[in-house]
Formats: structure tokens, C-alpha cells, sequence
């Protein structure tokens, strides 16, 4: 059954272990095996407790063969620390192994080797050496590492290369256990570059770099040492062939990638390093071997060195060259670093990695999963005002036929390259239904308000957005986000929708029973989830005011989920009825067509982070008129509710479409993504009001600052200021206007005035004066100040700036 | 630095563990079972990268094996492909055109390989030829020294 042919004096396997292995592998079952393993563990504890009788070590490996199958072993720490201070060396050997394998620093056990270790490490036999200086780098302990530091450092200084070699990497292991080791080893360290034997030579780059990447000082002493590190990468590059090191043509390339690592943390932010082995890195740029993987591995590590370090800029085309070079390979492993490289760059080195867009671009087509996840990542950091449409293209292709785990991620990258890149409103739309269609279900939830915010501030596509919503619907109403859009959409633009002509889409006859028809549908499914059959239902209701001839059939759909099961359907269809019946006379108001919604969130696109402070807004949402439902998506029952039930407000009559008590963003590009649309200021070029105060008290003071928003309307700012130097607390504002003169106070930003002025109050009032009477406001004023409640009452008749 | 090195059949049982930093053996456990179902479930001609935590995970399928090496951030993945590739080497000229089954049955003599070629998570000996010579020089040493541990002492 098994075979061995050594072609060398290898040593005879142990009989007893590979019987106890083959009793295992012969087991049928599970239970079989369980059964055999626990046989011989006990044999094994047996044997431990016997005197020694020279099968020692065959115990030992046959429990670290179990302990490898997932049994159980501890029992056998203390045979490895006896073993290890055996003066056997196959005892040491397997002692040893066990160690490493059985127990870590955290084993109180491990403690005890420590000595044995010790002892060793001065061991005439540089094989025993070898054991001990191996454990300790494996599973040293921080107390191991202390005691037995002097001792490292002396074998990295006096010893044959082999101890040596090995000694270096017990400093590297010390190092990273105790950090303020590193200086103990500096100096050694230095001295080992000196060495010829490539084991030390790479011992001592791997120790020095990291005394380089833990300690400034380190860094800064180590960077004389680049021009010897240049000589040796020099000596490996342009040698010839040597036996012993040589890898398909490139002598040392474990080493030779070690140097350039070094060279690189060394010549990072530093002019002079980097100027030492521009040189040596164009030569190893342009001279390796590129066929073979190994050569590669050496050509990638040089250009993660020249982009990392302070190159001159044609070094850097250079490596940027041979990412580009690596995205054709047809090895998919040169593909995949090519483009993690290149995401590194693509923030400083824009431009280059652009040249390559064309393969990177292509890379989306890839079978493998990974470089898919790459590529992406990739093109959308690629997408620029200049190449948006034909990445565009290549994107929504991506789309269609992506891995699921990466639609998410391509459908919202989309999304943030649309908003930001857009050459024109159309396009965007259609890039967005586009997406909708294909992936709707992956995108984020702000993507529907975000869209109707869009589609309403484009009021030119209007009727050539709802058509293809429209049609979009009828073909498909699993995609929630889509249908959601589509049936606000239809409710709000129904009647351009059946007038039926519209230039950019071909013409659709549409009658009013198919729009409800389409409704129904998404009412009835139950594909539909609850938000979206919420859409539909308003939709149908506002449709009551677009149509002519099927009212009575809405009316009837209303009345039939005034007693749906759900919740939220039910109350919306007992208003909506409510609004058929005793509200009729303001139907036609509530149901008006949508002003352009501001902008609430600030700059922020599908929740891409601008690391822009968010200016505060009042927290107006989209709440801002007062006398017209909301278009947010859940929100339409309170405030329907807020309309029917207020007391405060005065009946209004409607504005006229398009115009409201609020000026609109004019136009305002809201795809930019630009200035949050304040409500205040910002919206036209005026002069700075000037502020008029109106109060003034023991240093607490209340200035406002009116400005004008149309014919009739205007903004009152209110700011409360403490420059006293007592705290002043609950500080509330509350304003009185003529009866003619309506009046909507929103929400103070706070009512905490602290000393010296440290933070304001404001609040903003709105006031429309649609008779133009005298404007005056009566204003009261209450707070706490060293606590005693203060309230005051002034009247402002003069309003500056009206 | 190197994080660990596994090796595993396709049937996902394990052949060889080493890990370079200490570890709890319920973490080491789960971290088996992970590396086996991300790896074993790779379709085939895709490429031997992938990302995990905050480690890159390098795996090469060598007839039934699976080497899977974990490196940091800051690692070579080619080199890693390499590394593996070399241990696979040293095997191989050991035991002659190595198999998994001479891995199963000499599994200590796997480590002792490994020991001399890597530690402490870093390369110790970059060229083949010496980490041959040293493993047989220690093979040796263990058979003079048992014979001569063997005769009495008087």
C-alpha cells in the first residue's frame, strides 16, 4: 500500500507511528476511528508514565498525529518539555516540534522550556542550536524573549551563517514581542549587510526592516545604509547565473524582493533615499525577466517601491506602464495585482491609470469573481465628466450580467458617477430607470426619493419620464424602487401621460381605465410590498383631479381599501374617502401638483461620504410648505392628517401651481450635488441683510434679519445671543402677526444660550402678506438666567429689507 | 510576515498546520474551517487570491493538496505563489515525487522541512540546495547519535 523509494540516506521512518496511522486510516467509520484514537492515546499515557525506554519519541509523534486530527493532546505537554531537555537529539527533535505544535505562550507549560532553550541555544551542536533558536521563534513569550535576548544577539554577532541566519529571524520575533529590543539589535543588524551567505543577507533585511518600521530613529539611522542595499540589489541583478539562488533566471528573487521592500520604506518621504536608487529601480524595472511568475513577483514589488517612494515622474510612467503591461498577461493572478495596484494610484496618478481604461474596462468581462470585484472598483474610480457616456455604457452592460454580490456595489457606483457626471437631465433619468429595471432590488433605499426628487426638477421630462415609467411598469412590477418611482410618477404626471404626445418616445394611445388598470395591478400583486402599494394607492387618489371620466371608479377602489388588512393602506384609504367626501372642496388643493422638492440632505449622494461638514438645516425636511401634502414616501398619512386636523393653520387657498410661499431652487443643478439649498440666502445674489436688534437685556439680545422671498412672502430670521457670562437656558421664541398676515414658525435650532457668546439661536419665520397690510409682529420672549424666568414682549414694526 | 500555512486534501481533512502567531485552539479550529470552505469551493481557473479579514489569502492546488498561505497586507502575493511553490519543491526532492500519502506518513519530517525553510513567519534559507543539506545532516545526526546513545555507558 504505501511506497517509499528515498534516493538519498534519509532516516527510517518510524514503524510504531505509521502503524498507528494506518490503524486510522483504516477505520470505516467515525465512530470507528474514535474508537482506535482513543486506544492509543491511552497506550501513549501509558507509555509516558513508564521509565524511559527509548520509544519516546515514536509516543510523542503519534500523539502530535492525533492532536492533528483535532483530538485532544494536551496530556502530552509535559512529555515534550521532558523530551526537550532529553540529551537524545531525535528526543530534542520531536520534543521540540511538540512544543511548537502543542503549546503557545499562553500554555503556563511553555514556561518551562525556557531553560532547556537556554541550554541549547549554547549547545555545541548547531543542530541542537537550530531546534531552540526555531522554537523560540515560533512561540517565544515576552519574558522568553527578554531573558533570552542577550543571548540572540551574540549568536547574530559570533556564529557560522547557518546559527546566524537563524538568529536574525529569533531578533525579528524578539522584536515584535518586545518592542524596545530593537535597539539591542540595531547594531548587529548593520553589521550583518556586510555578509555574503544569502541567508543572513535576507535574515538581516528582514530584521532591519522592522526595526525600521517600529522606530523613527531606526528609520532615519538605517537610511545611510541605501547605497549598500543598492550594491547588493545591483550584485543580484547583473550577475550571472548562480546554482545555488537561481529561479527561472532571476538570481534570488525571495531576497531580491526583500531589498526592494526596505529600499522602499526607507526612500518614502524622503528625497535623498529615493534619489540613491532611481537608478538601480529603473535598471530592475527594465531588465527582469517578465515571462515567469518569479519575475513578475520582482517587477511587482519594484512598482509598489517607485510609486510608493519619491521617484522622478518618468520612473513612475515607467511602473505605471508595466501595471498596464500586467492587465494583459494571461495569468489571471498578474491581472488581479495589476488592478489592486492600480486602485492605489488611481487617486495620484489619475491620469496614467486612465490610459489604461480600455483593458481595465474590458477586465469586467473576466470568469474569475475576484478580478470582476476589481475591475469594478476600478472603473468606477475611471468615470470622469469626459468618457461618463461611454463607461456608462460598459457599466449597465457590467450589470445586466454581474454576480449578485457585486450588484449592490456596481448598481450604487452608478448611481454616484450618474449624479456627479451627468451630461444632461435625460440621460440621467434613463441611466437611472436603466438601473431600476435590471437591479432594482439592490440599490439603496434613498434611491427612490432621490430619483422623484430628480424627475419633479425636471420639469421639461415630465411627460417623457412617465411615459417610459409607464411602459416600464407594464412590463414588469417586481421591482419594488421601480414601481415605487413609477406610480408617483404616474400619479403626479397622469394627465400628461394620457394626453399621449410626447416627442421622444413613440406615441402610446393611453386611456384612463389602462393607467388605473396598471395601478390595480400593482395594488393587487403580491409582489407588492406594503410601501410600494402605499405609492400606488396615492397615486390612484391623485389621479381623482386628472382625470375627467373614471372618479367614480378611483372612488371605488378608495372605499375598497378603506377596510384592508394592513394598516397603512386602510388609514390612507379612510382619508382619501374622507377627501371624496367632506373635504371635497379642498381636493383639488391637496391633490395639486408637487413644487420641486429641496434638496435636504447636504451634498451627500446615495450616501457617499464628501467629508463635507453637514451645514445645519432647519429642520424643515421636506415639510417646508405648510399647505401642501408631502411627498415622502410613508409619510403622506400624518401629513394629510396634519392638513385635515390642524388647528393652527389658517385654511389656505391654494398658490398656484409652481409657486408657493417658498421661492424654488432656481433650477438649481441638484445632479451637482452642490451647496446645500438652504433655505435661507444662498438663493439670490442680494447684498447681506443687515440685522436690526429688537431686544436687548442684561446682554442677552434678539436681532432679526427680513428678507424678501417674493411679492407677498418673506423670511424672518431670528437670532437669540448671550454676551453675558451666565448661562441661559430655555430660551423661547413666539411671534404674533396681523390677522390677514400669515404666519409659520419653524423649529428654533436649540434653546441653550451659553456665556460669552459661545452659540446662538436662530429661528425662521415665514409670513406671507397676501393683502399687504401693515406688517407688524409682536414677538415674546422667554428664558431662564441665573434661575429666574425672564419674559419680555416686543413689537416690531418695522421690518428692514421689505 | 506570514500568518499561517495549511494544507488540506480535497476532502477538506488536514495534513499540516503551521501558525506563526499564537493562537487559541478554538480560533485555529474555526479558521480551519473557513480556509477549507473558501478554498474548496474556488471554482476551477480562477486565480489563487483572495481576500480575507484583513489577510490575503494565497492557495495552490498541487495534485490532491490544497496549500493555503495567509500574508499580510503588505506582502507579495507572487512571492507567496513562489513560497509555496518551493516548499512543495523541498518536499518533493526529500521523498522523491512526494505524494499526499507520504505527507500523512511522515508528517514530522514535513515540519522538519518547513522548519528549516521558514520562521518565525519570514523566509529563513532562500536557497534549495542548503535547506537539503541541513535536513540531512540532521537525519543523520539523529541516527549517529541514537547508535551511539545506545551503547552503554560503561
Amino acid at each position: 500500500m504505501l511506497q517509499h523509494s528515498y534516493t538519498h540516506t534519509a532516516m527510517s521512518p518510524s514503524v510504531p507511528l505509521q502503524e498507528m496511522i494506518r490503524a486510522i486510516r483504516s477505520a470505516r467509520t467515525q465512530c470507528e476511528e474514535r474508537g482506535v484514537i482513543q486506544r492509543e492515546c491511552a497506550a501513549i499515557r501509558a507509555q509516558f508514565r513508564q521509565a524511559d525506554n527509548g520509544g519516546r519519541s515514536h509516543n510523542l509523534a503519534k500523539l502530535l498525529y492525533v492532536h492533528m486530527l483535532g483530538y485532544p493532546a494536551h496530556f502530552g505537554q509535559m512529555e515534550c518539555v521532558r523530551m526537550i531537555a532529553s540529551s537524545r537529539y531525535s528526543e530534542k527533535r520531536v520534543g521540540y516540534l511538540g512544543a511548537m505544535m502543542l503549546l503557545d505562550e499562553k500554555q503556563d507549560a511553555s514556561l518551562l522550556i525556557t531553560n532547556s532553550i537556554k541550554n541549547d541555544l549554547s549547545h555545541s551542536n548547531q543542530y541542537v542550536q537550530s531546534l531552540a533558536l526555531c522554537t523560540l521563534a515560533c512561540m517565544g513569550s515576552a519574558e522568553m524573549c527578554r531573558d533570552l535576548a542577550p543571548e540572540i544577539d551574540r549568536l547574530l554577532r559570533a556564529s557560522n551563517s547557518y546559527i546566524k541566519k537563524k538568529a536574525a529571524l529569533c531578533a525579528v520575533h524578539i522584536v515584535r514581542k518586545v518592542h524596545e529590543l530593537g535597539e539591542l539589535f540595531a547594531p548587529a543588524a548593520r553589521s550583518l549587510l556586510s555578509e555574503k551567505n544569502h541567508g543572513v543577507l535576507h535574515g538581516a533585511v528582514v530584521l532591519i526592516t522592522e526595526l525600521c518600521e517600529r522606530s523613527s530613529e531606526s528609520l532615519e539611522r538605517f537610511r545611510k545604509t541605501v547605497p549598500d542595499l543598492v550594491q547588493i540589489m545591483k550584485g543580484l541583478v547583473i550577475s550571472g547565473y548562480s546554482p545555488e539562488h537561481d529561479v527561472a533566471g532571476i538570481s534570488d528573487p525571495f531576497l531580491q524582493v526583500r531589498l526592494l521592500r526596505l529600499l522602499r520604506i526607507l526612500g518614502r518621504n524622503n528625497e535623498t533615499a529615493s534619489d540613491a536608487m532611481n537608478d538601480l529601480l529603473a535598471q530592475v524595472a527594465t531588465n527582469t525577466d517578465s515571462t515567469k511568475t518569479v519575475g513578475n513577483a520582482v517587477l511587482y514589488e519594484t512598482v509598489l517601491t517607485v510609486l510608493d517612494i519619491k521617484s522622478e515622474s518618468g520612473l513612475r510612467v515607467l511602473a505605471v506602464n508595466i501595471l498596464g503591461r500586467f492587465l494583459l498577461n494571461n495569468d489571471r493572478n498578474i491581472r488581479y495585482i495589476a488592478m489592486t495596484s492600480l486602485q492605489k494610484i488611481v487617486g495620484t496618478d489619475h491620469n496614467a491609470v486612465q490610459r489604461h481604461r480600455g483593458t481595465i474596462v474590458d477586465c469586467l468581462k473576466d470568469q474569475d469573481a475576484s478580478v470582476k470585484r476589481r475591475a469594478l472598483d476600478l472603473s468606477l474610480a475611471l468615470v470622469s465628466a469626459s468618457n461618463i457616456r461611454s463607461m456608462m455604457k460598459e457599466l449597465l452592460l457590467f450589470l445586466s450580467s454581474c454576480p449578485p454580490e457585486l450588484r449592490s456595489q456596481a448598481a450604487n457606483g452608478i448611481f454616484t458617477a450618474a449624479e456627479r457626471y451627468a451630461p444632461s437631465k435625460r440621460w440621467h433619468i434613463d441611466t437611472i430607470l436603466h438601473v431600476l429595471i435590471t437591479a432594482g432590488g439592490d440599490v439603496r433605499d434613498e434611491t427612490v426619493p432621490n430619483l422623484i426628487q430628480l424627475i419633479t426638477n425636471t420639469s421639461e421630462l415630465h411627460c417623457y419620464t412617465v411615459h417610459k415609467l409607464y411602459r416600464a411598469l407594464l412590463s414588469d412590477i417586481s421591482q419594488q424602487s421601480l414601481v415605487q418611482v413609477a406610480c408617483w410618477c404616474i400619479g403626479e404626471y397622469g394627465d400628461l401621460l394620457l394626453r399621449g404626445d410626447c416627442q421622444e418616445v413613440e406615441p402610446m394611445q393611453v386611456c384612463e381605465d389602462d393607467v388605473l388598470d396598471a395601478l390595480e395591478t400593482v395594488l393587487q400583486s403580491h409582489m407588492s410590498s406594503t410601501a410600494t402599494r402605499g405609492f400606488a394607492l396615492t397615486a390612484t387618489m391623485k389621479l381623482s383631479t386628472r382625470i375627467t371620466d373614471n372618479v367614480d371608479r378611483i372612488r371605488s377602489i378608495v372605499s375598497i381599501y378603506g377596510s384592508c388588512i394592513d394598516l397603512e393602506l386602510q388609514q390612507r384609504a379612510v382619508e382619501y374617502n374622507a377627501l371624496f367626501k367632506k373635504y371635497d372642496h379642498m381636493r383639488a388643493a391637496v391633490l395639486e401638483r408637487m413644487p420641486v422638492i429641496e434638496r435636504n440632505s447636504s451634498g451627500l449622494i446615495n450616501g457617499d461620504p464628501t467629508g463635507e461638514p453637514v451645514k445645519e438645516v432647519q429642520p424643515s425636511k421636506v415639510k417646508t410648505e405648510v399647505s401642501l401634502p408631502l411627498p415622502q414616501a410613508a409619510d403622506q398619512t400624518c401629513d394629510l392628517l396634519d392638513l385635515l386636523s390642524s388647528s393652527e393653520q389658517q385654511p389656505q387657498s391654494p398658490p398656484a401651481a409652481g409657486s408657493s410661499i417658498l421661492t424654488q431652487p432656481l433650477g438649481t443643478d441638484c445632479s451637482a450635488g452642490r451647496d446645500l439649498l438652504d433655505l435661507l440666502g444662498g438663493l439670490e445674489p442680494t447684498p447681506p441683510p443687515t440685522a436690526v436688534t429688537v431686544y436687548e437685556k442684561d446682554g442677552v439680545t434678539l436681532t432679526i434679519v427680513c428678507e424678501k422671498q417674493s411679492d407677498s412672502a418673506m423670511t424672518v430670521t431670528l437670532t437669540g445671543f448671550n454676551s453675558s457670562d451666565c448661562d441661559v437656558s430655555s430660551f423661547t421664541l413666539q411671534a404674533a402677526v396681523p390677522k390677514s398676515v400669515q404666519l409659520h414658525m419653524k423649529a428654533p435650532s436649540g434653546d441653550s444660550l451659553p456665556a460669552g457668546g459661545a452659540a446662538k439661536v436662530t429661528q425662521v419665520v415665514l409670513l406671507n402678506n397676501p393683502n399687504k397690510v401693515n406688517l407688524k409682529m409682536r414677538i415674546r420672549v422667554s428664558y431662564s438666567c441665573r434661575g429666574s424666568t425672564v419674559q419680555e414682549t416686543v413689537q416690531v414694526d418695522s421690518f428692514p429689507g421689505l | 510576515m506570514m500568518r499561517f500555512l495549511l494544507l488540506f486534501s480535497r476532502q477538506g481533512r488536514l495534513r499540516l498546520q503551521k501558525w506563526f502567531t499564537p493562537m487559541m485552539d478554538r480560533e485555529k479550529k474555526k479558521i480551519i474551517r473557513d480556509m477549507t470552505t473558501m478554498v474548496l469551493s474556488r471554482q476551477p481557473r480562477t486565480c489563487n487570491f483572495m481576500q480575507w479579514k484583513d489577510l490575503k489569502i494565497i492557495y495552490k492546488r498541487y495534485a490532491s493538496l490544497y496549500f493555503c498561505l495567509a500574508i499580510e497586507s503588505q506582502e507579495n502575493e507572487l512571492l507567496a505563489l513562489e513560497v509555496i511553490h518551493r516548499y512543495v519543491e523541498l518536499l518533493d526532492k526529500y521523498f522523491g515525487n512526494v505524494c499526499e500519502l507520504d505527507i500523512i506518513f511522515n508528517f514530522e519530517k514535513a515540519y522538519f522541512i518547513l522548519d528549516e525553510f521558514l520562521m518565525g513567519g519570514e523566509i529563513q534559507e532562500t536557497s534549495k540546495q542548503i535547506v537539503n543539506r541541513s535536513i540531512d545532516a540532521s537525519d543523520m545526526l539523529q541516527e549517529t547519535l541514537e547508535e551511539y546513545m545506545s551503547k552503554p555507558a560503561f
